[in-house]
């Protein structure tokens, strides 16, 4: 990736498809809009995310749907909370926690990975039988079984991991890690046996200068192309896991939280269900444009996936 | 070939017993319930709590737990009684079995069917109108939520709760054995619900795969020698496209047989992912042993056989 033409082309390549553009304006877009959120909230005069608003409760205590007139333009919950408040509040924690956990699994599964590729030995045995086994075991029902744990009762190793969005930070890093790994040993496999490294180690170069200098800067777009598809990917987890009543824990406001307290209620409360579902999907369906656009940009083939089913 | 069956099996077995292993460590190390607690009832009193660990067998360290739970199952294959109900693990893994596969099985009829048709389509007439369709539905559909596409199904098809009244809703499920034409009725929404979820991701992949294969140049020499378009295209360009394909479709199905949690949720289905799940929020380790051993045992298996079929076909493929 060194020197400006590959670069150049990268993001020639990349500017060229009007749907990677649009992905890309959603996610800058719904990173503001998560940053700012009480000053959206504030300026579109909706009341916080947490205020209950008995008012916009009907006589027989049920919700009341999106109204202009009521300041509920996206409806209320069953508690009387604004529903346009919390689903702008639910991005931050969509957010948070798969921005994070990607980067912590990247960082663990390269670091872990490059190591086990590059010196082999007892490291790559311990590394590879664990990526092994992990592939044999179901991630989500690992990450159901962890979560448990984790977000039920006091926290889980030892105290250490609070019930909350860090437990599911911790929960998500800890059932991808593998993924990557293996995909980064596998191409530093191949990349060990190349001239260009056999010159650095003939000049003398250390091996933390090799991997650091050597190997790196190639693994860039291996590790681009499976983060774009992580993202989406750990959104899914979160929600799905906060579906279940695992993830981010109430008062934080969650998407996959939203949606189950909006299925008793689906065929009276149809907005519950509606605007938290619709975020859901424009969040992931931005991130998989942007995705997308990597991948072609890089020519580079699909990364696996952990199914959400 | 003996010595490479003996070897994998040995590997399965191996990899099945790691998998209680990690499960029971899990489990055991991170409890979310106190297991005494659930046969104890409301305000039980210490001495009624240490008599139940006694009985379960709990007050033991945990290394002889594990041992006399493998040694149950794979001497007697016996996955012990469930510490909630008054109920063995096989036999409540019997009772909800049947849901769960078919659910899967006829999901994935319809998913591999259709992406076969739609992935392959638009690989043939790339950049059509049908192409660029087919290429905006499935990104929607590997981006929404399958618990959210199964909301949105139970508000538009189905009868009492939804707008249309075509279909029975959430909780309809009944065993075939019962009434097998309600059976059928019950599961059309989650059929289609999954395989729209998942038939998206494959029809993406087939399309991407044969798209790569069409442009080898060995097609053209087929297509040089005269050769049919349909000859090219089922003899040349899919065996080779299809490889990737299969690998996944395996790998979901074993997946899904193992417990669909979210779907087996939002359509209420007595499944092996509810199983599951009410096992894990209740801390009943022996059921949370065993049907995680279900799922663990359906991926083995299904390796092997996607494994098996690669042979089949790719012919340079040989099993070593």
């Amino acid at each position: 990736m060194a020197g400006s033409a590959p670069r150049a082309s990268f993001w020639r390549r990349f500017a060229a498809r009007r749907s990677t553009l649009l992905g890309l304006a959603f996610i800058l877009l719904l990173v503001a809009v998560a940053a700012a959120a009480p000053i959206v909230v504030s300026v579109v005069g909706a009341p916080g995310p947490d205020r209950p608003d008995y008012a916009a409760l009907s006589s027989f205590g049920t919700p009341t749907g999106p109204s202009l007139a009521g300041g509920h333009i996206f409806g209320v919950d069953p508690l009387g909370r604004d529903v346009f408040s919390r689903v702008i509040y639910g991005a931050r924690a969509s957010l948070e926690v798969a921005l994070l956990a990607t980067a912590l699994a990247l960082l663990i599964g390269v670091l872990l990975g490059a190591a086990a590729g590059y010196f082999g030995g007892v490291l790559d045995t311990v590394i590879s039988r664990l990526t092994d086994l992990f592939l044999a075991f179901p991630a989500f029902l690992l990450a159901i079984g962890l979560a448990s744990a984790c977000e039920l009762g006091k926290g889980c190793v030892g105290g250490l991991v609070h019930p909350g969005t860090g437990a599911v930070v911790f929960v998500i890093v800890l059932v991808t890690w593998t993924y990557v790994a293996r995909l980064v040993r596998g191409q530093v496999l191949a990349l060990r046996e190349l001239e260009f490294i056999e010159a650095a180690r003939a000049i003398g170069c250390s091996h933390l200068r090799i991997i650091v200098r050597e190997l790196l800067p190639n693994l860039a777009a291996p590790v681009a192309v499976y983060a774009t598809y992580a993202i989406p990917q750990n959104i899914l987890l979160e929600a799905a896991l906060s579906y279940l009543g695992l993830g981010v824990q109430p008062p934080t406001p969650s998407w996959g939280q939203m949606l189950a307290e909006a299925t008793p209620i689906f065929n009276s409360a149809w907005w519950y269900m509606a605007f938290p579902g619709a975020a859901l999907l424009l969040t992931v369906l931005a991130f998989n444009l942007l995705g997308e656009g990597v991948q072609a940009a890089l020519a580079r083939p699909v990364a696996q996936r952990v199914r959400i089913a | 070939m003996p010595a490479y069956i003996a070897r994998r099996l040995l590997w399965m077995v191996a990899v099945l017993v790691a998998v209680t292993f990690i499960t029971f460590i899990i489990f055991y190390l991170l409890p979310a319930v106190e297991p005494a607690a659930l046969r104890a009832g409301k305000t039980p009193s210490p001495a009624l709590l240490a008599h139940i660990r006694q009985t379960l067998g709990l007050q033991r360290p945990w290394y002889d737990q594990y041992l006399h739970f493998l040694d149950r199952l794979l001497f007697h294959l016996d996955l012990g009684y469930s510490y909630q109900y008054d109920i063995s693990v096989r036999s409540a893994l019997a009772e909800r079995l049947p849901a769960t596969i078919s659910l899967t099985l006829g999901a994935a009829l319809l998913w591999l069917a259709g992406a076969l048709a739609l992935g392959t389509l638009a690989a043939l007439r790339r950049h059509s109108l049908l192409d660029r369709l087919v290429g905006a539905l499935t990104l929607l559909g590997i981006s929404a939520p399958v618990y959210w596409l199964a909301l949105l199904a139970l508000f538009l098809f189905a009868d009492v709760t939804g707008k249309l009244h075509l279909l029975p809703g959430a909780g309809s499920y009944v065993p075939i054995s019962e009434e097998p034409l309600q059976w059928l009725e019950s599961l059309v929404l989650p059929w289609l619900v999954l395989a729209i979820s998942l038939g998206a991701f494959y029809a993406r992949l087939l399309r991407a795969n044969l798209t790569e294969v069409l442009a080898e140049p060995y097609i053209r020499t087929a297509r040089a020698k005269g050769i049919s378009q349909a000859q090219v295209l089922l003899r040349h360009a899919l065996r080779p496209a299809l490889t990737p394909f299969l690998t996944a479709a395996g790998m979901d199905i074993a997946l899904l047989l193992g417990g669909a949690i979210l779907t087996e949720t939002a359509f209420n289905i007595p499944g092996i992912g509810r199983l599951l799940y009410e096992a894990v929020l209740n801390g009943d380790l022996p059921m949370i042993q065993g049907t995680v051993l279900v799922g663990a045992i359906f991926i083995v298996v299904m390796n092997a056989i996607v494994d098996l079929l690669y042979v089949w076909l790719d012919p340079r493929v040989r099993l070593a």
